[in-house]
């Protein structure tokens, strides 16, 4: 693998960058691996990574069925934080978020992690009581996390509305420091060339189309490309998991939706954080190319089209000109969809199936970028030990028969 | 962004309704005998197909009704109507497409 | 550089109106133009090509094209602070008087722009530079991204909020029309002609297309080509069924063959002409029966060096310029060209005077009678040659012109030649706009012959016609267009005559060359061809992204950011798919098409809002006491779309000081409170009693008529969802209330079980939420002055029990009185009809003077039932708690086999003993209010973290009936730590705090029973 630096730029720009091989190779699918990983989005790739890197396991495929980071990974708003309310979020979210801390280092690929902070809005005193409420839990998770009254949410950003006498009036906020925004190709880019490097085949346009089981146990996947051996399966398919968990019989608790988000035409730096609000209901950063990025709500029904309803747009673009009336006459240049797969606890499942050997990561709902690196490590964990990391124990699919949800709607009411 | 024929009202615009999920989930005569495994499959599993879905939609900005559509959920070309209580029309995925919204 | 005044505009012609020269400004210089002149036409009249700087490496950009699709020309129109748009494309901006334009992406100035550096050290910096290098120190990222930020972006945000006003219309027809080009119109009339409703809508302020761009010699049938354009609109335009919207952009194709268009009503005007009565834009909102795309083609550029540089046009751009504009691009113009098309640019040109010095054209034996033409003419045509540099540094000065090898890979050996000239029209043949076909979900097919994807099979109710669909000649795209009407009307089951097609004289056009990438000279490092221009990509940059795996056409497209600039890709994509295609051998079908996303063009946000921003952002609801509050002292507070009144301020009372009154005088004598804003579900039906069974917790049968009883509903999940107190009206009737947030999600789900799970049951569900007004009278003198101003009812402890309802009047007014209580105190709600809320609301504050009647707002609400215990759903409660959780197992019948979320309570994790439950906090402190929102932890000093947390602080009030602060908290269970001492945290100290019950005040409820 060439290593990327300044050093290495300067040199191979003497020869018309000619010389730049493969970030990862197109190696030819094998009959047999010991891990299969299904979906080659930012989670598996990674999950592949942490496989061959933590646990030695480097005979691994990862199946695509388009191109690698193609799903949510190439379609989300690019948010990474970690401030969630319940121990078991932060736990997971805070794990993600010191990887990400070290990942352009660690993959040698710049991921342009940017620690910006995020902003979470308040605009009365009954939404401050709750976002308090996880300030204070996450500064004792060791999640860093601080409340910002009114005038200090409008000098660290000056862009917002501060008109007192509107609908929703800025209140407070919280803030974390830490959080900001990475650059989403780069990760499964990243990932990839790290995971290639280590052993692992990454082949694209290969879809799982059925899954070999044997007296309970999984014995391979059958692809469009032929049938897999392989004694361990995981997936990690964001909005088709439950298309895949069908597959093998079971039954998830998801629905998937449409998701939007959209960005405007590029502008010179002007908003220098991330800002969320769930009353006004949307979420706005500046890319590092200087467009607005802004998510939108995700509609209620259940569709795999990568679509939506106009009107989300019309809403958002409203609760955006509605905080930042300073960007009304800005353009938005490009609007598309994902698919989210949502469970009833706006948490995940990361979790060992009742099919032997099979292994399912899902239910991310609209955050799971932030989780890409924390997400892997752990799952391959799961994978390689065939029982949980102690950090996604509780994340489990029996939590439904339980009882034991790990209900982060507060966190996650509006979609990011 | 759908246009959704209502079975009372008619072809309106999606945002005048509300989704209410999988429909024909019928809520079970005895809870108590199930146990949690079973409850929990009716309360929270879901089919989530990808290609034809029966749900429950509410025309919340309208009369307020409940009732179902058969809808194909990778194209969301809306195959079905029907009202509550009426048997689930047979649906077939490969309907023509091009179908033009109502006036 | 020519500064002349207007001194390359043609000295007739065009379609400008030289009776009203324009003035205006662009980066602080003066400059004149006409009326119809865009900001592009007026500065290439003037001379001006240079107009910007690019993306990434600064380069200096010219005026490529004339229409949407500009890559180069962007710029900020308006230095006003408010109305400043960014990323205005010149092309399409109307001069009006005074116009302000600036470029964009320059620091000081366009002629000297600091970050031009970039451009010399360009080799470092190659599609994805940015994820190799910057990782090191890490610490030093966010100063290297500052200064990428500031090197990137564009134009410049408005300063001030907006002041302009945006409009929605929704609109139904049977067929919209999106471009009005010789397709567009010929397919419009058609369809009108049919009696269809109709909407055309172009994006240009006149219809016409292609035909504005025509010679005035162009004939159309048997009449001038402009003759044939004004007979049209004018039948169109008498006909009452055709709505035709000029300056309007369809921009998105979604489902259900809905459509949005973007209006600019009065940009095109000066400020000061902009009527106040019209909005800056309408957002046009399209549900139409069938649709037909007419949306053309453009051009695009051949891919060679140094193919950037100002006074390079695209020569049917320059051919626009000349006939449309009246404006010659140069003086001395050079064409480059792959294909016939662009002959007519330089006949055109020479017609007009302009020299054409040569035709370089990479064909070998170019033919045909265009080409014979331009020979006739005496142009020189340099077949199989190509242009390897280009002189000039802010604009073209000459070109190096070379002979290509056979195969065109390469240059052959031999001499160049200089070709002196001041412009380079350039064409590598033309690309249908399948954009709204591709955001319709349609299938593209590949067309060979031309090299561009056109619209292969149709998804909606659509039909494509002309250009857009790869319709060559005038005369084709008006039969083409008179074809589409044709089977969009017969579609709809109208039925109308086909117009004759017109003849036309189309000269035919022989086949093109297809070479993605020409060659140059030079090392690669210095060759510098555009491909995109708007995000600065590079053939070599594509070339690179191949070389590193990057093989997926989305891969290509976000490494290098080929075609995700302003113009999404409309100029470039072309291009980038076939030196993809080259480079890796495949064809081009094969290397996959990028999706075409909405919008067609930017779309400002303000458009998509609307009216909903500002004062129509959500809706208020007030009381029909309202006025009495605001009038008498109170501060509101937002309980959903409700304004309560919070508390009530007197004189110079702090909040605190005015609640600690309020508390007071509620248990002391009597406070009043405006309680209408709680849901009201009137039930009804024979089947009442048993619905309720079913959605409440608790057992309904049995109570009797004019008794009231709480209730708790929980989702399936077990966990509370909503409480309220219901009142037994009649046999088969109730009266149900529910928390003010919760009334519209409540009747919903109601509604909900109703009709999908039990339409069996024979309930009827009206809301009556707002036909009463409800007066809540708390406090040991209610009794009294009820008996004073009410009629017909019996107020004695036995007639009228905790918990009944009585009806008779209330101040001569009829009154559903309820003796119920949310504070522990002797209470009553009086319920009297919305209109007269206010009546009764006056008369209680006249009468009630006399027991020193105090009104309380919903802080007061708060502390009274706090120090009863009583919980809030939504701030003792989040969704994760059950009836057992909070001590309210009382509530749950034991003997009902079931009602919703019954099966849920006893699962595994609810039956866990230790659980979160409410209960009671003191503090050491008496004057120590907790923060809400704070959490619980068991060790005064708390370790290193993650610290255990057992708990956190649901409500924390000072009770001035108790003398001292108190509140509630759900603390791990918390039933059996009565009495144990545990910790608040807080990020700078813990706060010892002692469990207790979570009822504070009279427990024994002798107050409220009395």
């Amino acid at each position: 693998m060439p290593h990327y630096s300044i050093f290495t730029l300067a040199r191979n720009a003497l020869t018309g960058h000619d010389r730049w091989t493969e970030a990862w190779r197109s190696p030819p699918l094998k009959p047999h691996y010991d891990v299969v990983i299904v979906g080659g989005g930012g989670h598996g790739l990674a999950t592949a990574y942490y496989l061959a890197k933590e646990h030695g396991i480097t005979n691994v495929a990862v199946l695509e069925k388009g191109w690698i980071g193609g799903g949510n990974t190439g379609r989300n708003t690019t948010i990474v934080r970690s401030n969630y309310l319940y121990d078991e979020s932060a736990g997971l979210y805070e794990h993600s978020l010191k990887l990400w801390e070290g990942l352009t280092r660690e993959l040698n690929f710049n991921i342009m992690f940017s620690q910006r902070g995020v902003m979470n809005l308040a605009h009365d005193h009954h939404e401050a009581r709750d976002l308090k409420r996880r300030v204070h839990a996450n500064r004792l998770n060791g999640v860093d996390s601080e409340w910002l009254d009114r005038k200090a949410v409008l000098k660290f950003c000056p862009v917002l509305n501060g008109d007192p006498g509107i609908r929703y009036p800025v209140y407070g906020a919280t803030l974390q420091r830490r959080a900001g925004v990475a650059r989403h190709d780069a990760v499964a880019w990243g990932y990839a060339r790290g995971a290639d490097a280590a052993g692992v085949d990454i082949i694209q346009n290969c879809e799982v189309t059925g899954f070999t089981i044997d007296q309970g146990r999984i014995a391979g996947v059958e692809t469009t490309r032929g049938v897999v051996k392989a004694r361990k399966v995981g997936v990690v398919v964001a909005g088709h998991a439950s298309v895949l968990a069908g597959m093998a019989g079971i039954r998830l608790p998801i629905e998937t939706h449409p998701l939007q988000a959209l960005v405007s035409e590029p502008l010179k730096p002007i908003l220098h954080t991330v800002v969320m609000s769930n009353a006004v209901h949307a979420y706005c950063s500046q890319s590092d190319k200087g467009e607005l990025v802004i998510g939108a709500g995700s509609d209620l029904y259940v569709s795999y089209a990568q679509r939506g309803g106009f009107n989300v747009i019309e809403e958002t673009m409203t609760a955006i000109v509605e905080m930042f009336p300073i960007f009304s006459r800005v353009n938005m240049m490009r609007q598309w969809a994902g698919i989210v797969d949502i469970c009833p606890d706006a948490s995940p499942i990361i979790a060992k199936m009742p099919v032997a050997g099979l292994y399912f990561n899902c239910g991310w709902g609209t955050g799971g970028f932030k989780a890409t690196p924390g997400s892997g490590h752990v799952f391959a964990h799961t994978i390689a030990r065939d029982e949980p990391h102690p950090i996604n124990a509780p994340f489990t699919l029996e939590r439904f028969s339980s009882g034991a949800l790990v209900a982060e709607h507060g966190a996650a009411a509006v979609a990011h | 962004m759908m246009q959704i024929p209502c079975p009372w009202c008619g072809p309106r615009e999606q945002q005048e309704f509300r989704c209410g999920g999988e429909a024909h989930i019928v809520r079970p005569a005895d809870p108590a005998a199930l146990d949690d495994a079973g409850w929990a499959d009716y309360v929270f599993m879901r089919r989530n197909p990808r290609g034809i879905h029966r749900d429950m939609w509410n025309h919340v900005h309208g009369c307020r009704r409940w009732f179902y559509l058969a809808r194909d959920t990778v194209t969301d070309q809306i195959l079905a109507v029907y009202k509550v209580g009426e048997p689930p029309p047979e649906v077939d995925a490969d309907a023509p497409g091009t179908a033009e919204p109502g006036r | 550089m020519s500064a002349g005044a207007q001194s390359f505009r043609l000295p007739a012609g065009g379609r400008i109106d030289r009776s009203s020269p324009v003035g205006f400004t662009f980066d602080g210089r003066a400059y004149r133009g006409y009326a119809g002149d865009t900001l592009a036409s007026a500065l290439l009249a003037n001379g001006v090509h240079r107009v910007g700087r690019s993306f990434k490496y600064h380069r200096q950009r010219g005026i490529l094209t004339a229409g949407a699709e500009e890559p180069n020309a962007l710029v900020q129109v308006g230095l006003d602070r408010a109305r400043t748009d960014p990323n205005r494309r010149a092309t399409q901006v109307e001069l009006y008087e005074g116009l302000e334009a600036q470029s964009q992406n320059r620091f000081p100035s366009l002629a000297f722009d600091l970050s031009g550096l970039t451009d010399r050290v360009s080799p470092l910096l190659p599609a994805g530079f940015y994820y190799k290098t910057f990782k090191w120190p890490a610490a030093l990222w966010m100063t290297y991204e500052r200064a990428i930020r500031h090197a990137a972006g564009q134009g410049r945000a408005p300063g001030r909020p907006d002041p302009d006003r945006y409009e929605h219309v929704h609109a139904h027809c049977d067929i919209l029309v999106a471009g009005a080009g010789p397709a567009g119109l010929a397919a419009a009339l058609v369809a009108a002609r049919s009696g269809a409703r109709v909407i055309v809508a172009d994006e240009q302020a006149e219809f016409g297309g292609s035909l504005l761009s025509e010679p005035d010699g162009r004939q159309v049938g048997n009449r001038p080509a402009t003759i044939w354009l004004a007979d049209i609109l004018a039948e169109l335009s008498t006909m009452p069924e055709v709505r035709l919207l000029p300056r309007t952009t369809v921009f998105g194709y979604y489902d259900h063959n809905f459509l949005g268009l973007v209006e600019r009503v009065t940009d095109h005007l000066a400020p000061a002409d902009r009527p106040g009565s019209l909005p800056r834009q309408r957002l046009w909102k399209v549900r139409a029966r069938r649709v037909l795309l007419a949306t053309g083609a453009v051009e695009r550029p051949l891919v060679f060096p140094d193919n950037d540089r100002p006074g390079i046009l695209l020569a049917g751009s320059a051919r626009s310029y000349l006939h449309r504009y009246a404006v010659a691009v140069g003086r001395r113009v050079a064409v480059l060209t792959n294909n016939d098309s662009a002959y007519r640019t330089a006949i055109d040109l020479a017609d007009a005077g302009v020299e054409v010095p040569a035709i370089v054209d990479i064909r070998v034996d170019p033919t045909g009678p265009l080409v014979d033409r331009a020979r006739r003419l005496g142009l020189t045509v340099m077949a199989g040659h190509t242009v390897t540099a280009v002189a000039g540094k802010g604009r073209v000065a000459g070109i190096a012109v070379e002979r290509l090898s056979p195969d065109g890979r390469t240059l052959a050996p031999g001499v160049h030649s200089r070709v002196d000239c001041d412009g380079l029209c350039v064409s590598g043949g033309w690309t249908p706009l399948v954009s709204l076909f591709s955001q319709s979900r349609g299938r593209l097919a590949f067309d060979g012959a031309q090299a561009a994807y056109v619209p292969g099979t149709s998804v909606q109710a659509e039909h494509s016609a002309g250009a857009c669909r790869g319709t060559q000649g005038l005369g084709a795209c008006i039969a083409d267009g008179h074809a589409a009407g044709m089977a969009a009307v017969d579609q709809l089951g109208l039925t109308v005559r086909r117009p004759a097609d017109p003849a036309v004289d189309d000269p035919e056009e022989g086949p093109a060359r297809r070479l993605w990438s020409l060659p140059g000279k030079g090392s690669s490092g210095r060759r510098k061809a555009f491909v995109d221009y708007q995000s600065d990509v590079m053939d070599k940059d594509l070339k690179l992204a191949l070389r590193e795996g990057y093989r997926a056409i989305e891969h290509v497209k976000r490494y290098t950011t080929a075609g995700m600039g302003v113009d999404q890709g409309k100029i470039g994509n072309m291009n980038v798919l076939g030196i993809v295609a080259e480079a890796t051998g495949a064809p081009i079908p094969e290397v996959g098409v990028t999706t075409f996303r909405p919008p067609y063009s930017g779309v400002a946000m303000g458009t998509l809002a609307g009216r909903a921003p500002g004062r129509f952002l959500a809706p208020v609801r007030t009381t029909p006491m309202h006025d009495w509050h605001a009038a008498n002292g109170a501060v509101f507070e937002n309980v959903g779309q409700w304004k309560r009144p919070w508390y009530y301020r007197r004189g110079g009372e702090t909040m605190r000081e005015a609640v600690n009154r309020e508390v007071a005088a509620a248990r002391a004598s009597l406070g009043m409170l405006d309680a209408t804003t709680l849901g009201k579900i009137d039930v009804r039906g024979p089947d009442a009693a048993e619905f309720l069974n079913r959605v409440y917790t608790n057992a309904w049968s049995k109570l009797g008529v004019g008794r009231c009883r709480y209730g708790l509903m929980l989702g399936e999940d077990g966990m509370i969802k909503d409480d309220g107190v219901t009142t037994r009206l009649a046999e088969d009737h109730f009266h149900m209330t529910t928390t003010t947030g919760g009334a519209a999600a409540v009747l919903a789900w109601l509604e909900f079980w109703l009709q999908t799970e039990w339409p069996d049951l024979k309930v009827f569900l009206t809301s009556v939420t707002e036909q009463w007004a409800v007066i809540s009278l708390c406090g040991p003198s209610s009794r009294q002055l009820l008996w004073e101003i009410s009629d017909g009812i019996d107020l004695s402890a036995e007639a009228f029990p905790h918990m009944a309802m009585r009806e008779g009047r209330v101040a001569d007014i009829p009154a559903r009185v309820f003796r119920i209580s949310f504070t522990g105190e002797l209470s009553y709600e009086v319920n009297v009809p919305a209109a007269y809320g206010a009546a009764a609301w006056e008369a209680i504050w006249t009468r009630g003077r006399a027991f020193d009647v105090t009104p309380y707002g919903t802080e007061a609400m708060h502390v009274l039932r706090a120090e009863k215990g009583f919980i809030i759903v939504g701030q003792e409660t989040d969704g994760t708690v059950t009836p057992g959780d909070l001590g309210m197992d009382w509530i749950v019948s034991k003997q009902k086999p079931d009602f919703i979320g019954r099966r849920s309570l006893f699962r595994a994790d609810t039956v866990r003993e230790d659980r979160k439950q409410l209960v009671g906090l003191l503090t050491e402190s008496p004057v120590e209010v907790l923060e809400e929102g704070a959490q619980i932890i068991e060790e005064e000093v708390p370790p290193a973290p993650p610290v255990a947390m057992v708990g956190h602080v649901t409500s924390a009030y000072h009770s001035p009936n108790l003398g001292r602060s108190i509140a509630l908290a759900l603390v791990k269970g918390g039933r059996a730590r009565e009495g144990q001492k545990l910790y608040v945290s807080m990020p700078d100290r813990t706060i010892p705090v002692t469990i207790t019950s979570p009822v504070f005040y009279d427990p024994e409820g002798a107050r409220q029973n009395g």
